[in-house]
């Protein structure tokens, strides 16, 4: 292997790595701060031991996502030199507000938060959570902004060999970027929201706090239920506007080889890119895919063979990546409709509260599955229609990438498997009675 | 012109603030092992730390961020060059963020041991690889005119970067066990004042090898021949490191502790202001060198770069400040319950 595709392997494990932990500090740093503030409110003790369990809960997944978080920012200087070197005037200063911005705030008052009980006023202590979890949504503007950039790049001219910033408002406020951020910061809601009723299914279906956790599923349900719903709905704006900037996108995520009018989905298909079709095609639906792209059945939708070999992404990931993901959206709603209909018996329905135990890690997938739906449907460039991934890698030896991205997947294995146990010791545990 | 000196000071005073504070951070780390004798000592020095080192650990993330945002053709070539010293930095910091979280998390010796190393190596590997870094920055890489590194990891291994790491880790150590004597009480206090003694002496001669020995391996006094007025850095560098050591003998621990942040400050002053206006200067030939003018980002992204520092950098400092300041006073045993 080359130094090319190390990177892109290590690139791709620290920040899939990352958003495992990333998706649950947006959302449950919510959560906390809507509990504390009930408690703040009424004065219930339950609420102060909700907040005390979840938000230990947050803190392991926390401390695991700025860890991560720390070597990527280095990343495109270490591996993406050539890359950094082009389009550091833009890409750079999106990354420098974000640590100045939000990484500040974020982490000087997670510290006054935990070791801040005895020291503030119960109202000054709630609203350091809600600093938090502003500053951490903060810090998703900007790196998603960032990250809007390389799918569809704007407000920049090429100067000296490099892009130079030409309309700083532009960038930021690109209709990519405001729905790619939506859509992030939606499916972290979901994530936390499914992560928060599952560990209160386990203790109902254990019939152990019933109280504190039926309040907590509640509060994590109605979440749920209009994230899963924004997320549906605003994604499908999002796929139009990827068929506008990223038309390559589109039709590997259906690998759609031919142009044509009223282009079908297929349930399932396996793409065969060598012979530019499909082996096997089944359940199609004609007029959906034009549908998704254009908002109009008989809309036309350019298909792979229309471009060129060398600028069609891989078919059969970015294909897997997208029905999967959309399936476990439609999967949501439906697990969250029900729960609206049972919520008044929770404990009464172990089969719907053991289906929500096991569904926590299926956010996670979903989030994954996105990612490398966005990121590998975008190849072979770095910087959509800019810059190809290949010419964007430093000028350094194979062996210190390999070097490192062993050592990546060591680490990070070891760091996953310890953070989790911890996380599901904790969960098990349940609330300190105190 | 201006704003690209302007930049270059504001990339230097963000490295420097990064050392001050995350600079205790590494001195207690490193010390923990040798001063935490009891499960009690040693769950103080990680509380005296716990509620900061995470914010003081962000300015050398904006220090990395505002090299790829002022200088990108620094951050591009700083860091692909200097790679697996990075690495090696980057994996002792995300073993030293963990350790803090999880090593309370079970109740078990052996558990707590795994994680007592950890912090250890997470505080002594960067605190010396900065240092070895810097020197060698302070003296030229081997870069060509490319940007290409020539050498490994063991090139920067030479007599200069390692006695740049030395200064580094004496630095820091003076600096954390100052900040123990200042958030300590009882035997662990008392330990703590007596290693501040002890290192002090170690740290002035390593100080002043290193000021003479810039002169034959680096050109940084060029500068400061140059514009005499710069020596005012190194007569500052020694005061304050001068003055930690009085305000020690008086038990003045605070004011101690700010001179040795100051002598910090001094001491990457130093540097930087000798190696203006390169950021990355080249050994092979000093037309390769990276300098404020050649590696800038344009004016646009320059001037807005600036209007965001100046708005939230003092916001930043205001609300850490107020962070030290609700977290001032003594760690003691019934702290420790959270
Ligand atoms: C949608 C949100 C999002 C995305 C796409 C990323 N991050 Fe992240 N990052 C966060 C959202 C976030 C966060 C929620 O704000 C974290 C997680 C835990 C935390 O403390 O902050 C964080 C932490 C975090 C930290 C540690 C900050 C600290 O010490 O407080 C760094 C340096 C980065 N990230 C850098 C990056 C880089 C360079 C990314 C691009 C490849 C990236 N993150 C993707
Ligand atoms: C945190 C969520 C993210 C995940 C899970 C993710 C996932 C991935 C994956 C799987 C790849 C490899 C694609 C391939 O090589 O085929 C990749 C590449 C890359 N991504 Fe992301 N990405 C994320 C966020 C970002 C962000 C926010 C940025 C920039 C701001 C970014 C920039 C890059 C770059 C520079 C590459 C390397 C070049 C490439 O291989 O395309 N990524 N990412
Ligand atoms: C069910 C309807 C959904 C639709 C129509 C949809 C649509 C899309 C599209 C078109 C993209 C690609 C954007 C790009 O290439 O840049 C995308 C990316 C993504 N999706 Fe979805 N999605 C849906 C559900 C979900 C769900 C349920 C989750 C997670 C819980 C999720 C998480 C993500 C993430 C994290 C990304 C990458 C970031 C981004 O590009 O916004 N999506 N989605």
């Amino acid at each position: 292997m080359d130094v090319v595709m190390l990177s892109r392997l290590q690139f791709a494990a620290a920040t899939m790595f990352h958003f495992l932990f990333v998706p649950l500090t947006l959302g449950l740093s919510i959560i906390v701060a809507i509990m504390e503030t009930k408690y703040v409110r009424t004065g219930d003790e339950t609420y102060l031991s909700m907040t005390k369990f979840w938000g230990k809960l947050f803190l392991i997944n926390f401390t695991l996502g700025i860890v991560t978080g720390i070597t990527l920012e280095f990343q495109f200087g270490t591996n993406w030199s050539r890359y950094s070197a082009f389009m550091g005037d833009i890409f750079g200063s999106l990354l420098a507000i974000e640590a100045t911005a939000a990484f500040f705030l974020e982490s000087t008052m997670i510290g006054v938060w935990v070791f801040g009980w005895k020291k503030l006023s119960k109202k000054a202590h709630a609203t350091v959570m809600w600093l938090v979890a502003g500053a951490s949504s903060m810090s998703a503007i900007w790196i998603i902004t960032a990250n809007a950039w390389m799918q569809h790049p704007v407000g920049y001219t090429i100067r000296g060999g490099r892009a130079e910033l030409t309309d700083f408002a532009a960038v930021v406020f690109q209709k990519f970027a405001v729905l790619q951020f939506l859509h992030t910061v939606g499916s972290a809601y979901i994530l936390s929201a499914f992560f928060v009723m599952g560990v209160s299914a386990y203790h109902l279906l254990k019939k152990q706090h019933i109280d504190l956790f039926t309040r907590s599923f509640k509060i994590a349900l109605v979440f749920g239920l209009i994230f899963s719903l924004f997320v549906v709905i605003e994604g499908d704006m999002h796929g139009v506007h990827v068929t506008e900037t990223q038309p390559a996108k589109l039709a590997a995520m259906e690998s759609h080889w031919e142009t044509t009018r009223r282009a079908p989905i297929h349930l399932f298909a396996i793409p065969d890119e060598e012979n530019e079709k499909n082996l096997i095609e089944i359940g199609s639906i004609p007029g959906i895919l034009s549908f998704l792209g254009y908002h109009d059945f008989n809309a036309e939708v350019k298909g792979l063979r229309d471009f060129p070999k060398d600028e069609r992404p891989p078919v059969l990931i970015t294909s897997f990546a997208f029905k999967g993901m959309v399936g476990l959206g439609i999967y949501f709603v439906i697990m969250t409709i029900i729960g609206v209909f049972k919520r008044n018996r929770l404990v009464k329905s172990p089969f719907y509260l053991k289906i929500m135990l096991i569904s926590i890690p299926l956010p996670y997938l979903a989030i994954e599955l996105g990612w490398v739906l966005a990121e590998v449907g975008r190849q072979p460039w770095i910087v959509y229609g800019l810059m190809k991934t290949k010419d964007a890698v430093s000028p350094i030896a194979t062996c210190q990438v390999a070097t490192t991205l062993v050592s990546f997947v060591l680490v990070y294995g070891l760091l996953g498997a310890v953070g989790f146990y911890l996380m599901a010791k904790n969960a098990k545990n349940g609330p300190a009675m105190d | 012109m201006v704003l690209e000196t302007v930049w270059f000071l504001l990339w230097g005073l963000l490295w420097a603030i990064f050392f001050m504070t995350d600079g205790f951070d590494f001195g207690v780390g490193t010390l923990y092992p040798f001063l935490g004798r009891t499960e009690t000592d040693k769950r103080v020095m990680i509380n005296s730390l716990g509620p900061l080192w995470d914010g003081n650990e962000v300015w050398l993330i904006t220090a990395g961020g505002v090299t790829f945002a002022a200088f990108p053709l620094v951050y591009a070539v700083m860091f692909s060059s200097l790679y697996s010293a990075l690495m090696l930095i980057l994996f002792a910091l995300i073993l030293r963020g963990v350790s803090f979280e999880f090593r309370g998390k079970v109740d078990s010796p052996g558990w707590r041991k795994i994680w007592d190393i950890c912090i250890f190596v997470g505080s002594i590997v960067p605190a010396v690889l900065f240092g070895v870094a810097f020197g060698n920055i302070f003296k030229g890489v081997p870069i060509d005119g490319e940007g290409v590194y020539h050498g490994t990891l063991f090139t920067l291994l030479n007599t200069y970067g390692l006695l740049t790491g030395v200064l580094f880790l004496l630095l820091f150590l003076e600096h954390g066990a100052l900040w123990l004597s200042i958030k300590t009480e009882g035997d662990l206090h008392d330990r703590a004042v007596s290693t501040a003694n002890r290192v002090w002496p170690v740290l002035l001669v390593i100080a002043v090898i290193f000021l003479v020995m810039s002169k034959f391996s680096t050109s940084l006094y060029d500068n400061y021949l140059a514009h005499p007025a710069l020596f005012l850095i190194i007569l500052a560098m020694v005061l304050a490191l001068l003055s930690t050591k009085i305000f020690l003998r008086k038990k003045a621990y605070f004011k101690a502790w700010f001179s040795s942040a100051l002598t910090i400050v001094a001491a990457t002053f130093y540097g930087v202001a000798g190696i203006y206006p390169s950021l990355f200067p080249s050994s092979i030939n000093p037309n390769y060198s990276l300098t404020a003018h050649n590696a800038s980002s344009s004016p646009l992204t320059l001037k807005i770069m600036l209007v965001v520092v100046l708005i939230f950098v003092p916001i930043v400092i205001a609300y850490q400040a107020w962070s030290y300041n609700l977290f001032k006073g003594k760690v003691t045993e019934k702290d420790l319950t959270y």
